[in-house]
């Protein structure tokens, strides 16, 4: 199926700022998809509240847009009824991670079959440039115009840790990685967490000097480099991107199935 | 009726009730003192092949409920004071989304911790108002286990019929009392079904467009017909609009669908109220000791009465009108500091007339406490 044939083209051109990353995340969605053959009736996409979350709306799948930061778990709720589809659930920073913290650590270790992506541009958008918890410290944002004191979470890191089975980082300047990236994600059999580094020129580029768009695009590429590179071990400040985690575990709606047989059989 | 007979708490009548009105999906997280409700469901639903999940707090649990529903399962949730405050965003989500499912409330002290483990009526303005904006609600309530289990089926076959969230308001009292049930045969109270669209594969469906009777045929998410659902205001395919028109008729629609259908909605008993002098009005577990202290004082010969809310909303204020019109004195029992106080002042004719009988301090009002607040009404002194 054409690439166009997955979005819904009568809401374009998108709300996106010029020069914002979303828009790849979107396109490397779709193309992951495409090389999938995932049939649009079996997607459900998740989405919260902020500059990500309107992605949902120009897919054309089954698409949930729900309130600040809980789209995990509403996904939750879509998944354990229809184990059957296929979940995606786009998130922002400030959206997945401070608002949705605690559903985003929970549905790692519950390891339950859905895509989280992380549309990761280390501000709030929507509300004009506010510090985001992936900000980082010694950042500028309109509630930090002295400076951010804020230390910030890695998500690969701290989805690792919460025990998602598949760990990737992709940026959307790499716009080849990023379908493959996403495709292996959608794939895997469990709870895969993708962060994508998205530039927000209008917000955290102005903050923080980081010139154009274009300069920001290129510094995704000159400050990120794959897992394991030459390149980390001269320089440690490089961003790795890659896949850090792709393992085998019980995965929750096949583990309450499980559950299910048990109950009917009264043991 | 000719079914089971059963000796069950309050919280246990209600997961009876909501299994027999078809529940298959189920998110808590433990809270006293609705914790027993969330056990029975993690092992009573996976034997009908139904989902229980036990979410990381009542955020979660709601919006996995509203989830689940929009796949065409019948969902609920169970909660107390606080995790019900923390479910009030998600509430709102599905009174704006119009997405079925049944919310329990049982009631403890509060506000904050409050009194975990003690009776309390003071959510029910909470009830009504907990969600920003505008909106109409539906909140049921019931005084013995029996009553739980109907108005519990009840509150299935509203979500159902009005496409909303409907809260089930009960308390510490009725939740933890034994007292016997009698599970009706399956047939035996009729249950409302999802109304699903006639819209066939590749017609456009309109998962906003009202029928001529105001209701939304659904289609099942996951199904063939795909749709976005949104909590901002949308149009008739579910898409985010900001248009003056679309804003105002959504808003009118929600608050109309609920609050031009007060008769179908409103539940209630009546105990010698026809020639009462002093009216009571009570609900929940303060209207089982107003019904001993009215039961009891006819034996004496005093014209009193009582009328036993079961629908707190949307307010039957009707039906309190007519009924409170040859009443010299209206009393309202209730374990708050007088929220249904305020509304039946607001409904009846002469609101001086108007009186609060009520505890709030962890213990369940009893006849003697009412009988005394009426003495001191009627002059006669404690």
């Amino acid at each position: 199926m054409p690439a166009r044939d997955y979005i819904r083209e009568r809401f374009f051109p998108h709300i996106w700022c010029p020069g914002c990353g979303h828009g790849i995340v979107l396109n490397g969605l779709v193309r992951a998809i495409e090389n999938i053959g995932l049939k649009k009736n079996d997607i459900v996409m998740v989405s919260g509240i902020g500059c990500s979350s309107r992605i949902a709306g120009y897919m054309d799948f089954h698409t949930l847009h729900t309130i600040h930061g809980r789209a995990l778990a509403f996904a939750i709720g879509v998944k354990m009824s229809r184990p059957d589809l296929t979940l995606l659930v786009p998130m922002g920073d400030g959206d997945a991670l401070s608002i949705g913290g605690n559903h985003f650590i929970h549905a790692c270790r519950r390891n339950i079959d859905m895509t989280a992506i992380v549309m990761n541009n280390r501000v709030y958008g929507m509300t004009g440039g506010q510090y985001s918890p992936l900000s980082g410290y010694g950042t500028m944002a309109t509630t930090a115009p002295y400076t951010n004191i804020d230390q910030e979470f890695d998500v690969v890191s701290m989805a690792t840790a919460g025990g998602a089975t598949f760990v990737a980082r992709a940026t959307a300047y790499h716009v080849q990685q990023l379908p493959d990236i996403l495709e292996e994600a959608i794939r895997h059999k469990g709870f895969s967490v993708v962060e994508v580094m998205t530039p927000c020129p209008t917000y955290f580029g102005r903050k923080n000097k980081e010139g154009s768009a274009v300069d920001m695009m290129e510094n995704l590429k000159t400050r990120t480099t794959p897992i394991g590179s030459k390149a980390k071990q001269e320089n440690p400040s490089l961003i790795e991107r890659g896949i850090f985690v792709k393992k085998e575990l019980p995965e929750y709606c096949a583990e309450y199935q499980r559950i299910v047989e048990r109950a009917m059989k009264g043991k | 009726m000719g079914g089971e007979l059963r000796f069950v708490q309050g919280n246990e009548a209600c997961v009876e009730a909501a299994l027999y009105a078809g529940l298959d999906f189920f998110a808590g997280y433990p809270i006293t003192p609705s914790t027993e409700i969330a056990e029975l469901m993690a092992e009573r639903l996976p034997r009908k092949g139904g989902t229980f999940l036990q979410m990381e707090d009542e955020i979660a649990s709601i919006c996995a409920i509203i989830g689940a529903s929009l796949t065409g399962r019948k969902v609920m949730t169970a909660t107390s004071g606080p995790g019900f405050s923390l479910m009030q965003e998600g509430l709102g989500y599905a009174i704006m989304a119009e997405i079925p499912c049944v919310i329990v409330d049982v009631q403890r002290g509060g506000p904050s911790t409050g009194l975990p483990t003690k009776v309390s009526q003071g959510d029910v303005n909470q009830a009504r108002w907990g969600v920003h904006g505008d909106h109409a609600i539906v909140a049921l309530t019931a005084s013995n286990h029996q009553d739980i289990f109907s108005i519990t089926v009840d509150a299935f076959n509203f979500s159902e019929t009005y496409r909303t969230p409907v809260i089930l308001l009960f308390d510490e009292v009725m939740a933890h009392m034994r007292e016997r049930l009698e599970v009706p045969e399956p047939g035996e109270i009729p249950l409302v079904e999802r109304l699903k669209t006639s819209v066939k594969e590749g017609v456009d469906y309109h998962p906003y467009l009202q029928r001529e009777d105001g209701r939304l045929p659904m289609s099942d998410f996951g199904g063939v017909h795909r749709y976005n659902v949104t909590g901002l205001f949308h149009d008739m395919w579910g898409f985010p609009s900001e248009n003056p028109k679309v804003v105002h008729e959504l808003l009118r629609h929600l608050v109309d669908k609920i609050d031009n259908h007060v008769d179908k909605l409103t539940r209630y008993r009546e105990y010698f109220v026809e020639d009462a002098e002093m009216l009571l009005i009570s609900y929940g577990s303060s209207a089982r000791s107003a019904l001993h202290m009215v039961t009891d004082r006819r034996q004496h010969g005093e014209s009193v009465g009582l009328l036993e809310l079961q629908t707190l909303w949307p307010f039957p204020s009707a039906l309190v009108r007519e009924k409170t019109r040859n009443a010299r004195y209206v009393v309202v029992v209730e374990m708050n500091m007088g929220q249904v106080l305020q509304s039946v002042k607001a409904a009846v004719e002469r609101p001086e007339q108007v009186f609060l009988a009520n505890r709030v301090d962890g213990v369940l009002i009893t006849p003697a406490d009412i009988r005394d607040i009426l003495r001191l009404i009627q002059g006669k002194g404690v």
